[in-house]
């Protein structure tokens, strides 16, 4: 398989250090509602799987992506490559022989084309893998569709890159079916068919995260003796922080659909200043038991895309949420909820003062509730505070004013906060000044 | 499909003694379809002998005709073994041609999705609502005028009812096999549309079409040999067809003359039935969703009597 020796020669003149821009890219997806929703006319429901992401991509760095599951990381992955159209912001793509080149505005075959240069390791080995395709033909076949290769020298070429991966003796692997391998094997030759293009970009969609603990670092290990020989540039997505430290020059923390800290691996670890940076780095699993500290996962789940909370999406799990985070009528909601699961004796009496709660659905700055008459409520109000007064939720509440026989609480309104400058690294989270 | 014979062959139980019986009674109708005119004392439409002495009316089976003959002079045992030429080739041509037809197009729909999904399902649904029997009549009648009623306007009559079934079940299989990540890999490595059609997708949504194949020839002899009873499959001086000597036999039946009516009859259950038989072994072999686990019995332990005392 040839190398790319430009790469080694242009590098040091410092040619185009960025490979991959990212501009406040966005993908949604409209979710189809039943037929009966849109018979009724229902507004379709919009999921900003990636909303507002903007990173550059160094030559020859890996770039970490981090989060838990359902905060895009997979969606923005699938965007650099063009697997799913971006709705919003721009992908550019710095060619090393081709120039700049706008990955969001392709189509077809140009898109086709893209992806000599851009490939991308899949999460689950075995699904990647098409059950009646031999390896051979699997690892060749990109050779074959970009019209590279074929007869005598395309099987040179696969059992070069099945060799490249470990896959040796090449022999026994060239007719076996994917069934026929172990979830190893299977990522090995996942990888293969990814690098014998001889693409400039990999993103690896979590390509450990389905195997045994016994084969994860060798995978790993293998992905960066490929980046040395190959000169490859790596996005590196991962739910685990503890694989990103070991792997990733750089990390970019991810929350429903946006970069909440991003800044070298180094700074990361030693001084993580998001809140949610932190809590994730708490919930790495401590390998000496001795020093084992009570772990606290974030609360609560992680909210529903398509609804996000109002301000930092991240407020309503906050540790440190302060006034201006974006409270809002729905964490209002769980907070009574909340209240009524520890007292349960007192819930029927309440829940005839508070009325529905239905309305505190809506994302809203303003909550209005109450049925059974504006002072009851405020007093039921008070008692809740009572139970729980550093409860950060009711720093966010600017005042309550009565309303017939309801209250209207109104908390203080803010938007998502932008990344900004803080020390070493960017971050998103109004606990550090926005210099901007 | 490489694991397809092997699956087969690697059959176990009942399943197994299906697929051999069926397969068993199937090859034997082959073997006259194949050889007729080596196994058949007569041609279908012979009515005198070599020496031009024409055959007796209905004659009992045993003298010089081994089944009798039938009220229109044939022979009734040559009657039979071409007709299992008849069958297989209607059945051969029809399966054929909706397989042809109905799994690229439930493929390419499946595939695509959006509007032209839409109107195919809907004509497929559309077609599919209407029993099927009818739907045959209807497009023998309108063969009639323009191909005649020979063996492909039979077969054509019945391609229209099976494509739908195709369709339906390649169409659904591509709708969930396009989720696949392998889908997208193929996606990612440049392959398009019609590559991944080809490639990705065929060789893992046709899974299901040999059973459905064989289910459908079990069924086309039926409806093959109803048409012919109707009076409007094919005509007796074209090819021997089962049905149409079968209606013809009833009257004569009735009459105590038992034997036109016997064999042609029991021809058309015993192909239909080895058919069946075959098709529901694939069914059972090759399609795990209804094959049923062999569960072990679980066997709980006593449970110590030690809160008994
Ligand atoms: N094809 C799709 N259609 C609709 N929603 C999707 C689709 N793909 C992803 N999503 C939604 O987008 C969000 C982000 O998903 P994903 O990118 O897979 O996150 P991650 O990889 O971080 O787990 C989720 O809420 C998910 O349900
Ligand atoms: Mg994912």
């Amino acid at each position: 398989m040839p190398t790319k020796p430009e790469i080694l020669s242009s590098s040091p003149t410092g040619r185009s250090e960025v490979v991959l821009d990212i501009d406040q890219l966005a993908v949604h997806f409209q979710l189809q509602g039943g037929a009966l929703s849109r018979l009724f006319g229902l507004k379709a429901r919009r999921v900003r799987a990636v909303d507002g992401v903007s990173v550059s991509l160094k030559r020859g760095e890996v770039l970490g992506l981090v989060g838990e599951s359902g905060s895009g990381k997979s969606t923005f992955g699938r965007a650099l490559l063009g697997l799913v159209p971006a709705t919003d912001g721009r992908i550019t793509y710095h060619s090393q022989d081709r120039g700049e080149r706008r990955v969001s505005e392709m189509r077809g075959a140009e898109l086709r084309q893209l992806r000599t240069d851009l490939q991308m390791v899949f999460q689950d080995p075995h699904a990647a893998l098409n059950p009646s395709m031999t390896i051979e033909e699997a690892v060749g076949h990109p050779l074959v569709i970009h019209k590279i290769a074929s007869g005598k020298a395309l099987k040179t070429q696969v059992a070069a890159a099945l060799e490249r991966v470990g896959l040796s003796p090449v022999e026994r692997f060239l007719p076996k079916y994917p069934s026929d391998l172990s979830g190893g094997q299977k990522q090995r030759a996942v990888i293969a068919r990814a690098i014998i293009l001889n693409p400039e970009v990999l993103v690896a969609d979590e390509p450990v995260s389905m195997l045994d603990m016994s084969v994860r670092a060798k995978i790993l290990q293998l992905m960066l003796d490929l980046k040395q020989e190959m000169g490859l540039t790596y996005v590196y997505i991962t739910h685990d922080l503890a694989s990103a430290k070991y792997f990733c020059d750089r990390i970019a923390i991810m929350y429903l659909g946006r970069i909440v800290e991003i800044g070298p691996t180094a700074e990361i670890f030693e001084n993580p200043r998001h809140p949610y940076t932190k809590a994730l780095l708490k919930a790495i699993p401590e390998p000496d038991p001795d020093r084992m500290v009570p772990r606290d996962l974030p609360r609560g789940e992680i909210p529903d895309a398509a609804e996000p909370p109002l301000g930092c999406s991240f407020h309503p799990r906050c540790a440190e949420a302060i006034e201006g985070c974006g409270w809002e009528s729905r964490d209002l909601r769980t907070l009574i909820e909340e209240h009524w699961t520890r007292k349960v004796e007192a819930y029927d009496d309440e829940k005839a003062v508070i009325g529905d709660l239905g309305s505190l659905d809506q994302p809203s700055t303003t909550a209005r509730i109450g049925a059974g008459g504006a002072g009851q409520v405020r007093a039921l109000l008070d008692r809740i505070k009572a139970e729980k007064p550093d409860e950060p939720l009711w720093k966010g509440v600017r005042d309550i004013e009565d309303a017939g026989n309801a209250v209207e609480v109104h908390f203080v309104p803010a938007d998502a906060p932008k990344l900004r400058r803080a020390g070493g690294v960017d971050v998103a989270c109004v606990l550090y000044p926005d210099e901007s | 499909m490489r694991g397809l014979l092997r699956q087969i062959w690697n059959t176990k139980g009942l399943a197994r003694w299906i697929l051999l019986v069926g397969a068993i009674v199937t090859v034997v109708f082959v073997l006259f379809a194949l050889f007729a005119p080596w196994i058949a004392p007569f041609d279908f439409n012979q009515t005198r002998d070599a020496a031009g002495v024409k055959f007796e009316k209905l004659a009992s089976p045993g003298s010089g005709h081994l089944l009798g003959t039938n009220d229109q002079f044939y022979d009734i045992c040559s009657r039979v073994v071409w007709g299992a030429r008849t069958a297989l080739e209607v059945v051969l041509l029809s399966v054929v041609l909706s397989v042809v037809i109905g799994v690229p197009l439930g493929l390419v729909s499946g595939f695509l999705g959006g509007w032209v999904d839409r109107v195919l399902v809907f004509v497929m649904d559309a077609i599919y609502t209407v029993p099927y029997l009818l739907l045959a009549i209807i497009f023998a009648f309108m063969l009639n005028d323009r191909i005649g009623s020979g063996i492909v306007a039979a077969a054509l009559s019945l391609v229209a009812i099976y494509i739908p079934q195709y369709f339906r079940v390649v169409r659904n299989t591509t709708v969930s096999a396009r989720e696949a990540t392998y889908v997208e890999a193929a996606r990612a490595i440049g392959a398009r549309p019609t590559t991944i059609m080809r490639k990705y997708l065929f060789g893992n949504v046709v899974q299901s079409v040999p059973v459905i194949g064989t289910l459908n020839a079990a069924d086309a002899v039926g409806t093959l040999a109803a048409l012919g009873f109707l009076g409007l499959g094919i005509q007796p001086n074209e090819a021997s067809e089962w049905g149409y000597d079968l209606s013809r036999a009833l009257d004569d039946a009735q009459a105590g003359v038992w034997w036109p009516a016997l064999w042609p009859g029991l021809a058309i259950v015993l192909l239909i039935t080895g058919l069946t038989l075959v098709g529901e072994g694939l069914n059972e072999t090759l399609n795990p969703a209804l094959r049923r686990r062999r569960l072990l019995p679980v066997r709980f332990t006593p449970r110590e009597k030690v809160d008994a005392t």
